[in-house]
């Protein structure tokens, strides 16, 4: 085995699977090392996959992958303490797989994704940890994964957020607590046909819902719930520096977020069966991701190649189509015999000419939006007070809607500041 | 369903624990900190601070590295557990 591949991918991840995928795929001799026991064993995500870049990998891959259900109503909701506000929206009788939303449960379907890989052609070896890179003349070639040297002519870093390979050689990102989120969540299962019943959804079809405001009692972050068949992924995702300036848990923020009266209704009767945590990287551009050198490409979170805007954050895209433009890559430097710093720039071309790079690019002053605090307390606390006025009878003379806003304005956001807050949004969201 | 604790929560839980830890402090260097960052974003409260002293169990961790990122005086020894050891999600 340590006799040399022509690419070895680190990390059977949705970005490191897509790149072993797509390589194995054009007949090129490629290992793809994973450290868990199982691929998916380590893995969290929210998670909603849109399907559309997997469907161009694998067509129709959501007749046999191991997906959750088909995302059919999704509902952003703002919670006070108490209430909430929500926007709810019903894709109804449309019907376009290739674009929806699909509930997934990580460790089941990234186990499912390396399989593919591993038919694909490639060869698999999980259990087995990336410990170093083999350096040859200031260029990358090969890994140490469980004390065995393994050389390749270029290999890719699908490591994940906290990807040791990348700081090894100088590559992704430096991570800090103002540009990190953290993810904990709850696996809750409850009966099928509850969930179907409770969530109004069809036998086959999901909701998600995300949360804004009391879910992380006011600090940077959000609150998130999807349906899966038979459980209910529920969780909050917070910037770490939030974290750490408030002094609060992520763990006590997302009890007392079981514990909101929306919340509760949703969760009702459900049995918590894991509790996970993950890391998103939510800096964006600004976190000057480095994407490759001599022999080594870098991909998904461990490039921190996610998408943070005002309306969610999308990693698994980003992560699919990164490992697919860096196999790409390799494809070209395999043609050209030469995998130099010089060649292996052409995957940020790739990046660029697709969604990844023109998203994030689009999206570069998202981040420095979502440091405004209003977003967590004033807002959705704002909108669950005008509500609670505009559907209250009480007896009294009738006031107009404008007239209640600006009441409930009073004292926590001036207008002039509404405006200007509404301007910035027009970019980020 | 409320009201469970971080250990019952991790107690859900699939680990192999490994003998050896994969985190080491240096707890001299914790010792001089009085921010200790660690308490509040380890998600499975590995960090515990008693008796004027930052304590650590890598038994429950989770792996996210949230104590890697914010540790900001370089306290943490963080690696990932050896293979095959550590935290396995069923679901995930």
């Amino acid at each position: 085995m340590s006799d040399g591949f022509e690419a070895i991918v680190v990390g059977a991840g949705p970005a490191g699977c897509a790149a072993a995928y797509t390589l194995a795929k054009a007949g090129i001799e490629v290992l793809l090392v994973e450290r868990s026991k199982f691929a998916g064993d380590k893995n969290v995500t929210g998670g909603v996959l849109y399907g559309s870049v997997l469907h161009e990998l694998i067509p129709e891959f959501w007749k046999e992958a191991p997906v959750e259900r088909r995302v059919q109503r999704h509902v952003i909701s703002l919670l006070s303490e108490k209430s909430s506000v929500s926007i709810d929206f019903n894709t109804g009788a449309s019907d376009h797989p290739e674009s929806a939303g699909y509930t997934i449960l990580r460790a089941k379907f990234d186990r499912w994704f390396a399989q593919k890989v591993e038919e694909a052609g490639a060869m698999v070896i999980t259990g087995s940890r990336a410990d170093d890179l083999i350096w040859d003349d200031g260029r990358v070639a090969g890994i140490v994964a469980g004390g065995d040297k393994i050389t390749a002519k270029v290999v890719i870093a699908a490591d994940g957020v906290n990807s040791l390979l990348a700081d090894k050689a100088g590559l992704g990102v430096s991570l800090s607590p103002d540009n990190v989120n953290q993810g904990v969540k709850e696996i809750i299962n409850l009966p099928r046909q509850t969930i179907e019943d409770r969530f109004n959804i069809t036998a086959d079809g999901g909701a998600a819902i995300h949360f804004l405001g009391f879910c992380t009692r006011g600090i940077h972050g959000g609150g998130f719930l999807y349906t899966n068949q038979e459980s209910l992924s529920l969780g909050v995702v917070v910037q770490l520096k939030a974290l750490i300036d408030s002094k609060l848990k992520s763990v006590e923020l997302l009890e007392s977020f079981k514990e909101h009266p929306t919340v509760r209704e949703w969760i009702k009767g459900g049995t918590s069966v894991e509790y996970s945590a993950h890391l998103v990287p939510a800096g964006g551009l600004a976190m000057g991701p480095q994407l490759y050198s001599d022999g080594m490409l870098v991909a998904g979170d461990a490039a921190a190649l996610v998408l943070a805007t005002g309306r969610a954050l999308e990693g698994l895209n980003f992560a699919l189509a990164s490992g697919i433009a860096a196999a790409e890559t390799v494809k070209m430097a395999r043609e050209k015999g030469d995998f130099s710093r010089k060649t292996l720039s052409q995957y940020t071309t790739l990046l660029s000419e697709g969604f990844v790079l023109q998203d994030l690019v689009r999206f570069y002053g998202a981040p420095q939006f979502l440091e405004n605090k209003r977003l967590y307390s004033v807002y959705p606390e704002l909108a669950c007070s005008l509500a609670e006025k505009v559907f209250e009878v009480d007896g009294s003379p009738k006031r107009t809607v404008w007239q209640l806003a600006r009441e409930e304005m009073k004292g926590k956001v001036s207008l002039w500041q509404l405006i200007r807050d509404a301007m910035a949004a027009r970019k980020t969201i | 369903m409320s009201d469970m604790t971080t250990e019952q929560r991790l107690a859900l839980n699939h680990y192999n624990v490994d003998t050896e830890p994969h985190i080491r402090l240096k707890t001299d260097v914790c010792q001089e900190c009085d921010v200790r960052p660690c308490l509040y974003v380890c998600p499975a409260e590995c960090f515990k601070f008693k008796e004027g002293k930052i304590s650590f169990s890598y038994e429950g961790c989770l792996e996210c590295g949230s104590c890697r990122i914010s540790c900001d005086r370089e306290a943490i020894e963080w690696s990932y557990p050896r293979a095959g050891f550590g935290i396995s999600y069923e679901y995930g």
